[in-house]
């Protein structure tokens, strides 16, 4: 075998091997994104339940709270950006990061500290390896969120939020939503301090025509509000999560897929040139056999 | 019968959902029964064992940590960061997350070992 050919063979079977490995990650990522739009399906009631709740509450009741109160003079902006822990997922923690870029030099521009906090190794990495300040982050639940994972996040923002001295004013959160197989979305929304109009049910028809009845709230309706409230923050946080994650995996597929389907092309290119290789081998090896039995004719025609 | 439809929902999932002709469940102030017909209320549920009585004459106990209590127009929510029904809790993990709790004088670990010790029990003495 000539040392082309021999070449070719190799990179065949390099490709080979490589696409087998992104086709089992393509079919492991294609089972996960149905786990995870599952797990979103399943914390929607809760979520629905509790943004009822505390529509409920913001209605029959002029109560105030931190978590609500809009803060004058606002100087400090939280952002809270979720990104993968792994990569080889495409566009989707690179998109992820620049939106949060992009809002912080927004924040910026209108004369706010920007404080940052990551969740997901690839979000941690980009700004440690730019010496950006991480205020706290959080990594290793970015394929599987759980609600006490959103419950961790969420307690150290809340105490941020409302610590008296060297806390922020703002907490703006970076996610990317789940909007189908083929398209997500990077997306920032301001999450703290609420605003208790903007309050939303998944299905906004319902929460428009529904008049809430006159509650009794217990022990008191600031009291109700103080422990709806952290919930109700926890769960937009775990919310955003679960769409992430399941973001994660259709942008892995997807990226894996083509990834495929390249190793695929590569595999065919290849084997075309491995042919014409093998050819050529054996057409000089024809015409060297010609030659050399037309050498040998002519020398020993001229011995005659 | 009058009954109300009670639905119990975790962060996660929901639980259960049917209907029932009374639940008690401890709030702020204090263990609260709530039967059809009950006024509006909305409440702070604290970590206890939830008791729900089905209209089938059965008895559904679950342990709940950290949520709240809604009810209206003969519908009860009851939201909780972590709920479990009692069959489903294993006893002998519970025993060890509360010894260790009171290893650790962890409060807040015990009170939620406790009452899911009391949940399953509770279904088992019943």
């Amino acid at each position: 075998m000539g040392a082309q050919l021999r070449v070719y063979k190799r990179r065949i079977r390099s490709v080979t091997a490589t696409k087998k490995i992104t086709k089992a990650m393509e079919m492991i990522s294609a089972s996960r994104i149905v786990k995870a739009q599952r797990a979103v399906a399943a914390s929607t009631p809760y979520a629905d339940e509790l943004t009822r709740a505390v529509t409920a509450v913001a209605t029959r009741s002029n109560a105030k709270h931190p978590l609500t109160t809009e803060k004058p003079g606002a100087s400090r902006a939280a952002v809270l950006l979720i990104t993968a822990d792994r990569g080889l997922a495409g566009g989707y923690s690179t998109n992820a990061i620049k939106q949060a870029v992009a809002l912080s030099a927004q924040l910026r521009a209108e004369g706010k500290d920007v404080v940052t906090y990551i969740v997901g190794r690839k979000g941690v990495s980009y700004y440690n390896f730019r010496d950006l300040v991480v205020a706290g982050s959080w990594t290793g639940f970015s394929d599987k969120p759980t609600y006490g994972d959103a419950k961790a996040v969420a307690s150290d923002l809340i105490e941020a939020f409302v610590a008296e001295t060297g806390g922020v004013d703002e907490l703006h959160l970076v996610s990317t939503r789940f909007e189908s197989m083929l398209t997500q979305t990077a997306v920032d929304a301001r999450l703290l301090p609420l605003k208790l109009d903007e309050v939303q049910l998944s299905d906004e028809s319902k929460a428009k025509h529904e008049i809430f009845p006159l509650y009794d709230f217990e022990p008191s309706a600031e009291g109700v509000l103080d422990a709806l409230l952290p919930r109700y923050v926890e769960s937009r946080i775990y919310n955003a999560l679960l769409q992430s994650a399941a973001s994660e995996h259709a942008a892995r597929r997807r990226a894996m897929k083509s990834a495929t389907d390249n190793a695929g092309e590569l595999i065919k290119s290849l084997t075309r040139l491995a042919n014409s290789a093998r050819q050529a081998e054996i057409t000089q090896e024809i015409s060297e056999i010609v030659g050399g039995a037309n050498a040998l004719a002519d020398a020993s025609a001229g011995s005659e | 019968m009058a009954e109300l439809h009670v639905e119990l929902v975790a962060a996660d999932r929901k639980v259960w959902s049917g209907a029932a002709t009374i639940v008690v469940a401890r709030t702020a102030s204090g263990d609260t029964g709530i039967m059809p017909g009950h006024t509006p209320v909305l409440s702070v549920l604290e970590s206890g064992p939830v008791t729900i009585r089905t209209t089938e004459g059965g008895t559904v106990v679950a342990a709940v940590h950290g949520g709240f209590i809604s009810f209206a127009d003969n519908k009860l929510s009851l939201l909780a960061e972590i709920a479990e029904l009692a069959d489903e809790i294993d006893v002998a993990r519970a025993e060890r997350a509360l010894e260790n709790a009171k290893s650790e004088l962890d409060a807040h670990a015990e009170r939620r070992a406790e009452v899911r010790l009391v949940a399953a029990r509770g279904l088992k003495a019943a």
